[in-house]
């Protein structure tokens, strides 16, 4: 390993030597399982031969490499400092200046390419460097202009402005304007992420305040969703009336899971959890006669305006009838965005609000010191129970709401995999803040979609590229990379509501550490 | 009676499947104190690097079956150690001095990015393999029902066997093992006595992964089919088995391998099989919650 200030001839010699043997390493993983296919054919199995992909693989680790080498990792100057630079307000030497000067050069070089040679691969990537760049140099231009500004709060109102605002601005303008805007898509996408925001404040109630991992998160989920269909199809008891129900339903299943988990610590509870998640789905998945198995539950029914059905069909007073409307299958949507809007809201609020309860401080303690909670006299079981079931509750009321929604469930909407991103949400927004989890929910949904419309990359993958195929993959990497990059949440981290003066530095690095 | 020989001869193949699977989480919690999640997808890449292997000797025209079922092993395990070492470089080395939770996180994270790839590289279909060692032995019939052991279960058993033996001996008698336990006792204090901790660490890893190529090797022989979803499953169950045998101890992941394979073999014998993965994730929840020391395992002490 060379280090910084060697002459370049030692680390260029070094570097090769390093990047060589990660190259070694490349082949050795993929050999086998990249660069050979299995395809089926009339015989049995056959191998497909892939040696460009191959290649490509391991040429891009190794040039990757050599320039990670040279230039960020063992270099006097890494090239990335201008860069963090730029979001956190540290002073620019010119050098600085001339490499971030270089990347715009660069993304508006690529912009040119894309349009003058018809390649959007270029385009895309020309887009990410400058918007990069401009969002860096926008922050830096208003936080050195405004200094004292009060920007979580502003950003926050306006998050909820906006939130509230978005639908109806634009249906109104839509049906003025006739734009063609594809509002439909939107307001599902919308509604979409607003219930993973709802689901990770819920479930950051159990991670982040208490300090509990829940892999099984969805188990809730499922419950809430399981007990409207049920109800709704069976007995014929309508949204508003389930509601409730559902999260009474969840609530009581997270004191009944939370119970036997009760002496369990850090890594154990998570696997136990995991457990219970998976049990309720097969239990789902087979007990055919309440649930009808694999086939799910179809024909839920749809909130109504106070009574007033969203139907051009219906009898009697509809929403539209009495609001002297026309009808517009548009007007359910916009409400289920409102309905899960508000769920959301309660949820932050409930949370925001507890935590200034003891019972929340009480979380909190329970997080950073189990042991010391317990002798000063609370009562852990007590505390850990309340938390399994407030969130599980607003885990069941997100479901009842996905029933809804979508007028139909089946176990297959509740597999491990979503825990995953609920339990991802929560993380990367760093574990307690609020506001990062909304935030990371925004991201993390609204890149999944990005990458279902991003036709740039199948000009460089070729035309069978799908990049749906890949959204899972990337889902993965990306959760190794942060925590491995940023262990503490890539947005923010919250300390404790009160603590005494010499409080840690960040104390939700120390979830689980043996304690909780 | 010739029923429950049966099962119980099958419940015991199974169960050496989940041993093998299980040293690798036992280890790894022994030293590193972690549940390396992404181990049951090791396995499953195992399974894949072995299905391609023989594929690509077929295709070359090594028919002789022991030859080319040893090439398999060899490669399969050269290859699946690669991976181990690096999910262990990639996603737990540099989360080692952080909060206990994060390598967990990291884990599940990997355990996704295998899956994953795997699909994308391979496809999603169910991979099918002919039968490669056919025949057996018929032990006794009784009513018409005869109890056989076939070929394939006692390779699977024989070899987990010798391969119990060996890692027991590596890991009592050779410097590697030393290494190991002086690390599963006091990392510290191991490296403060010459102990290359990261090294060790990484070897943990190594022949975790190469254990569990062995174990995706012979489950391809068993099954006969093996998709990229297989890793989740049978990784649960290994490591309840580890749990149930007694977490760090290597005989008690075979003995919880055993048992784990017995009740679920059984289970799905006497009661109903759409429940058999309800068996087992409850049998996880019973063990961790009422055994967290396991059978042979030492109990842990809560610090403060």
């Amino acid at each position: 390993m060379a280090e910084p200030g060697k002459p370049f001839g030692q680390r260029l010699t070094a570097a090769l030597a390093d990047s060589f043997l990660a190259a070694i390493i490349t082949f050795a993983l993929f050999s086998l399982v990249l660069g050979l296919r299995t395809v089926d054919n009339v015989t049995g199995l056959t191998l497909q031969a892939r040696p460009t992909l191959l290649a490509a693989a391991v040429g891009i680790v190794f040039f990757g490499r050599l320039a990670l080498n040279l230039f960020v990792w063992h270099a006097t100057y890494p090239l990335t400092t201008p860069f963090a630079k730029l979001f956190n307000l540290t002073p620019f030497v010119r050098r600085d200046i001339l490499v971030l000067g270089g990347a715009v050069a660069l993304g508006a070089l690529s912009l040119a390419a894309a349009a003058l040679f018809e390649i959007p691969s270029f385009g895309s990537l020309g887009v990410v460097l400058l918007a990069f760049v401009g969002l860096g140099a926008l922050r830096r231009g208003i936080v050195h202009v405004f200094p004292d500004l009060p920007y979580a709060q502003i950003f926050i109102v306006g998050g909820i402005l906006f939130a509230v605002c978005f639908p109806l601005t634009a249906y109104a303008i839509e049906s003025t304007f006739r734009l063609g805007l594809p509002l439909r898509y939107w307001f599902d996408l919308s509604i979409l992420v607003l219930t993973y925001v709802m689901l990770g404040w819920g479930l950051n109630i159990v991670v982040g305040l208490a300090g509990l991992l829940d892999l099984g998160y969805v188990a809730f989920y499922a419950v809430g969703a399981y007990t409207f269909a049920l109800l709704a199809t069976h007995f014929g008891l309508s949204f508003w009336v389930c509601l409730p129900l559902a999260g009474a339903a969840a609530a009581l299943w997270g004191v009944i899971l939370g119970f036997p988990v009760l002496r369990l610590r850090g890594d154990y509870l998570a696997i136990v959890t995991l457990a219970f998640g998976e049990i309720i789905r097969v239990v789902l998945l087979n007990w055919t006669d309440v649930t009808n198995g694999p086939n799910g539950v179809a024909g839920i029914p749809k909130p109504t305006f106070f009574g007033l059905p969203f139907s051009p069909f219906a009898e009697g007073p509809t929403f539209a009838s009495v609001f002297g409307l026309k009808y517009d299958g548009l007007h359910a949507i916009i409400f289920l965005y409102y309905v899960i809007l508000v769920l959301a809201l309660i949820t932050n609020l409930v949370t925001l609000r507890l935590r200034r309860l003891p019972i929340g401080r009480a979380w909190e303690a329970m997080r950073e010191d189990q042991i010391a909670c317990r002798s000063l006299g609370i009562n852990t079981t007590v505390t850990k129970l309340s938390a399994f079931a407030i969130g599980a509750m607003f885990g069941g009321l997100a479901g009842c709401f996905f029933a809804t929604r979508q007028g139909f469930v089946s176990p297959e909407s509740f597999t491990f995999i979503e825990s995953a991103i609920i339990l991802a949400i929560v993380v990367l927004g760093g574990m307690g803040s609020q506001l990062g989890v909304a935030i990371a929910a925004v991201v993390m949904i609204g890149g999944f979609e990005a990458l279902r419309h991003t036709e740039g990359l199948q000009s460089v993958f070729g035309e069978g590229f799908d990049p749906a195929l890949y959204r899972m993959l990337l889902f993965g990497i990306a959760m190794v990379g942060i925590m491995v990059w940023r262990p503490r949440g890539l947005i923010s981290t919250r300390a404790p509501t009160i603590a005494l003066h010499d409080a840690r530095a960040v104390s939700g690095n120390l979830v689980g550490q043996g304690r909780a | 009676m010739a029923y429950f020989l049966q099962q119980l001869v099958n419940g015991l193949t199974l169960g050496s499947i989940y041993g093998l699977i299980a040293i690798g989480y036992t280890m790894v919690y022994g030293i590193v104190g972690m549940i390396n999640f992404a181990h049951g997808d090791i396995f499953m890449v195992g399974a894949f690097i072995a299905l391609i292997a023989f594929l690509a000797l077929t295709a070359m025209g090594v028919t002789a079956i022991p030859l080319a079922l040893l090439i398999v092993l060899i490669l399969a395990m050269a290859l699946t150690a690669v991976w181990g070492w690096t999910v262990e470089r990639i996603a737990y080395r540099p989360l080692r001095e952080s909060f206990r939770l994060a390598p967990l996180i990291t884990a599940i994270g990997m355990s996704i990015v295998l899956q994953n790839f795997i699909q994308v590289a391979q496809g999603a279909r169910v991979k099918p393999l002919q039968p490669v060692i056919t025949g057996g032995f018929e032990l006794f019939s009784q009513d018409a029902f005869s109890v056989i052991i076939s070929n394939i279960q006692i390779l699977i058993v024989a070899t987990t066997l010798v391969l119990m033996i060996a890692f027991w001996l590596v890991i009592n008698r050779t410097a590697l093992g030393r290494a190991q336990r002086a690390c599963e006792q006091d990392r510290l204090m191991a490296a403060l006595s010459g102990v290359n901790v990261d090294q060790t660490i990484s070897l943990t890893f190594v022949l975790g992964a190469a254990l569990a190529a062995v174990a995706g090797l012979l489950y391809l022989l068993y099954y006969g089919v093996i998709d990229f979803f297989i890793g989740f499953i049978v990784g649960i169950k290994a490591f309840t088995a580890a749990v149930f045998g007694g977490i760090g101890s290597i005989p008690g992941a075979m003995l919880g391998g055993l048992i784990i394979g017995l009740i679920e073999t059984f289970w799905s014998a006497y009661f109903t099989i759409e429940y058999k993965d309800v068996a087992a994730f409850s049998m996880l929840a019973i063990v961790l919650i009422f055994f967290p020391t396991g059978l042979l395992g030492r109990p842990e002490v809560e610090k403060v």
